[in-house]
């Protein structure tokens, strides 16, 4: 049954997942924190940093993960194949198919559409994990280094375009000292 | 000796031989594409235009499997697919060197070094989850990850050249799925639908303006 669930829930971003890693990763934390619940806020903030530290794609590191976690190592094969299994569809279709120019302008300006969206998808992910969870001190009357941390790594990401990993490096040695 | 010949030439010999040659010469690409894809899923850091060059500078530069043209004409195409685009480029520079024996070593090789260094982590991970070190760093990291989602969503509305009449879009899309808790899935179909038939408008105002 499991194994079915993984199965449909990652073929479903394979296909729905427009727009990269990041819009795949809202899809996933929609499923799977929220839809199935096979893990809490605060492990999949801690899966979505290993996936941003280790090499490959992320949305394939969280798939290989989340099966991991819920079924053993042949769930986390199944659900990295199902992840690609739209995608050598698709791609066989676009070469033998869509080659010509027209049919590409048609899909370029449909993307250029989806893109706002997209982007919303992705804000409503990063919102609904701003949780008390993930930051410790809210509403406890310390100090609040997580919300220092957040507006950090944010300023550095987004104005200074801050490595990710190097972020990550560094806010955690941030919680190491201070917690 | 004439015989022989006649008889090679009947059962077809030379062409058979040519054929076991081809079967060959693609088993090698085959394996060669394994292996570049392989090498690029391991050590590509940054997801997948991190790895484009990458792959460009392999298959393009190096290897001259496909021409530089050809093949960003069809990178353009393939950005606009949904998926893994790593895994979608490897597919199309698979299917296009080698045939479909070719896309599938591509895959398994863009996408095997993610699962078994993801894999061996997690197991490591669960072991030392509940270590007080281990937890310290992670509450540290934690809203770093959010800062790290939030930034990308905002650098996406600034590069869609969103304005003061289309902001409802991503505003709506936040509200349905934070607020209301509706599935994303259904918010990218309804969007994909709009944004199709947005396409189609443009594209008939193209052809009346040629008109």
């Amino acid at each position: 049954m499991i194994y079915l669930q993984l199965l449909w829930v990652f073929i479903k971003i394979g296909v729905l997942g427009f727009g990269g890693g990041y819009a795949m990763l809202s899809l996933i934390q929609h499923e799977v924190v929220e839809h199935y619940a096979w893990m809490t806020t605060t492990e999949f903030a801690d899966m979505v940093a290993i996936s941003q530290m280790t090499p490959g794609p992320i949305s394939i590191n969280l798939a290989t993960y989340v099966g991991y976690t819920t079924a053993g190592i042949w769930g986390s094969l199944l659900a990295s194949f199902a992840l690609c299994l739209p995608s050598i569809i698709m791609v066989y279709m676009i070469i033998k198919l869509f080659m010509n120019k027209k049919n590409s302008n048609l899909l370029d300006n449909t993307l250029k559409g989806l893109k706002p969206a997209v982007a919303g998808l992705i804000f409503a992910a990063g919102l609904s994990m701003m949780n008390t969870q993930n930051f410790v001190e809210i509403g406890r009357g310390q100090n609040n280094v997580s919300i220092i941390i957040c507006v950090l790594a944010f300023v550095a990401s987004y104005f200074f375009k801050a490595n990710p990993i190097l972020l990550i490096v560094l806010s955690g040695a941030i919680g190491f000292f201070v917690y | 000796m004439n015989l022989v010949c006649k008889r090679t030439n009947f059962f077809n010999c030379s062409s058979k031989s040519n054929h076991f040659l081809f079967y060959f010469r693609n088993m090698k690409r085959t394996w060669e594409l394994f292996f570049t894809f392989m090498k690029i899923g391991a050590f590509t850091l940054g997801g997948g235009y991190a790895m484009l060059s990458m792959v460009e500078k392999a298959v393009v530069d190096q290897k001259k499997w496909i021409a530089s043209d050809e093949f960003w004409d069809m990178i353009a195409i393939i950005q606009s697919l949904p998926g893994v685009f790593a895994v979608n480029t490897a597919l199309y520079v698979g299917q296009k060197v080698a045939g479909r024996k070719g896309a599938f070593a591509s895959m398994l090789g863009a996408i095997l070094p993610s699962i078994v260094i993801i894999l061996l982590l997690a197991t490591v991970f669960r072991e030392f989850r509940d270590n007080p070190v281990v937890e310290r760093i992670f509450k540290g990291i934690r809203p770093c990850v959010v800062a790290l989602i939030l930034a990308p969503s905002l650098r996406m509305i600034k590069s869609a050249k969103v304005t003061w009449k289309t902001a409802i879009i991503p505003i709506l899309a936040v509200f349905l799925i934070w607020w209301c808790k509706i599935s994303p899935a259904y918010v990218i179909l309804t969007a994909i639908a709009g944004s199709l038939v947005y396409a189609l408008i443009i594209e008939r105002k193209a052809k009346e303006a040629e008109k």
